[in-house]
């Protein structure tokens, strides 16, 4: 019984994997969808400013566009490596 | 005035032209006037699976360049009545396409017909755009796979910018998801995406749902698209979608696994 109890808990199935994958990378893209399009090239930009003064990521900066009445506001978080 | 729907997907051989070939002889064989257009430029395939290959004297760049008549374009269908196919061009690329050109040959179809059923090419580049342009509604064809369910999603934010609809600020395309190549048994064993999570992630209506079947192979091998065959289990889910779409209900069939019995097990036996 504790043997069959283990093979079937062996693995994740993987469709439920698959799901919790999509789930991500869904939710990543629609953030995306309505911006405009100068954003990603903003993005690198703004990246190869931060990092003439600090070494970070690719992923250290994150960026986002959204939109209020009757303006829009860009939100800029950079995560910088500890000093030491 | 004539109902125009996109086949499409983003990813590449998941199943958009064996639809759009299944869907608009359903059409047709429901007495409506339908028109099926291949979009997919340069690699032609709704003839084979429409199995009217060897008919094709002009196609749709002919058309829009001025070469040649939509009438003289068009190709009837022999088995059904009220079905007709415009073949894209074998020889030339997408960019012998225009958009306004694509929009001349859909305004004058529009007169004849009612339903336009738009073959898209895989990708998310011109040649799938313009296949979507003009859209009022999409069929977003998706398998149980993540990188086809990605690129739907991808697709789905084409539907929403990218349109004559979204441009002009017109109601939106109509957005209905169309499951292919399900395997009832591998969703039961946990190996597949089931219908529910799709739906979850895309977040869009289920129009119908395919599962994998034999009977599609047959089909085009034989250049008669799988509607014709009404016994078997795609044939009669392509004939269920159909329905859907013309606003009926219908109850969702072939997504539950059978236990096989012991004798179809001894002899095995694939789905018909
Ligand atoms: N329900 C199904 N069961 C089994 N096989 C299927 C099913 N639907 C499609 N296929 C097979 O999948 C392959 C691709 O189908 P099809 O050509 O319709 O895809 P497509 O999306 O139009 O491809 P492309 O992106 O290249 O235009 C074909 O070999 C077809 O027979
Ligand atoms: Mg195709």
């Amino acid at each position: 019984m504790k043997l069959l109890d283990f093979l079937k808990r062996e693995r994740k199935k993987s469709a439920s994997v698959a799901k919790e994958r999509l789930q991500i990378i869904v939710a990543h893209q629609r953030s995306q969808r309505d911006q405009p399009d100068y954003m990603p090239m903003l993005e690198r930009e703004l990246l190869e400013v931060i990092r003439r003064y600090v070494e970070v990521d690719q992923d250290a900066i994150n960026i986002s566009l959204d939109s209020e009445d009757d303006c829009s506001i860009l939100e800029l978080n950079v995560t910088l490596p500890n000093r030491s | 005035m004539a109902r125009i729907i996109v086949v499409t997907s983003g990813k590449g051989g998941v199943g958009k032209t064996t639809s759009a070939a299944a869907i608009s002889t359903g059409l047709a064989l429901k007495g409506n006037r339908t028109v099926v257009i291949d979009f997919d430029v340069g690699l032609r395939n709704l003839d084979l699976i429409m199995g009217c290959e060897r008919r094709v004297v002009y196609d749709l760049v002919n058309v829009i360049q001025g070469e040649a008549g939509l009438n003289q374009a068009l190709i009837r269908d022999k088995r059904t009545e009220n079905l007709h196919i415009l073949p894209a061009s074998q020889t030339r690329d997408k960019e012998a396409l225009t958009l306004e050109g694509v929009e001349q040959v859909l305004e004058k179809l529009s007169e004849d017909y009612d339903y336009i059923v738009c073959d898209s090419p895989a990708g998310i580049e011109r040649g799938a755009q313009l296949a979507m342009y003009f859209a009022d509604e999409a069929i977003v064809v998706t398998n149980p796979e993540v990188s086809s369910v990605r690129d739907s999603d991808r697709i789905l934010g084409l539907l929403a910018s990218r349109t004559r609809r979204a441009e002009q600020g017109q109601d939106p395309v109509v957005e209905r998801l169309l499951i292919t190549r399900y395997n009832p048994d591998r969703v039961d064993s946990g190996d597949m995406l089931n219908l529910d999570d799709i739906q979850e992630i895309l977040a869009i209506k289920l129009i119908g749902l395919i599962p994998e079947s034999e009977a599609v192979l047959r089909a085009s091998n034989s250049g008669v698209p799988v509607t014709h065959d009404e016994q078997s289990d795609a044939g009669q889910a392509y004939l269920d979608t159909v329905d859907r779409l013309l606003g009926e209900e219908k109850p969702l069939r072939f997504h539950q696994f059978e236990k096989k019995g012991f004798l179809s097990r001894i002899f095995g036996g694939g789905r018909r």
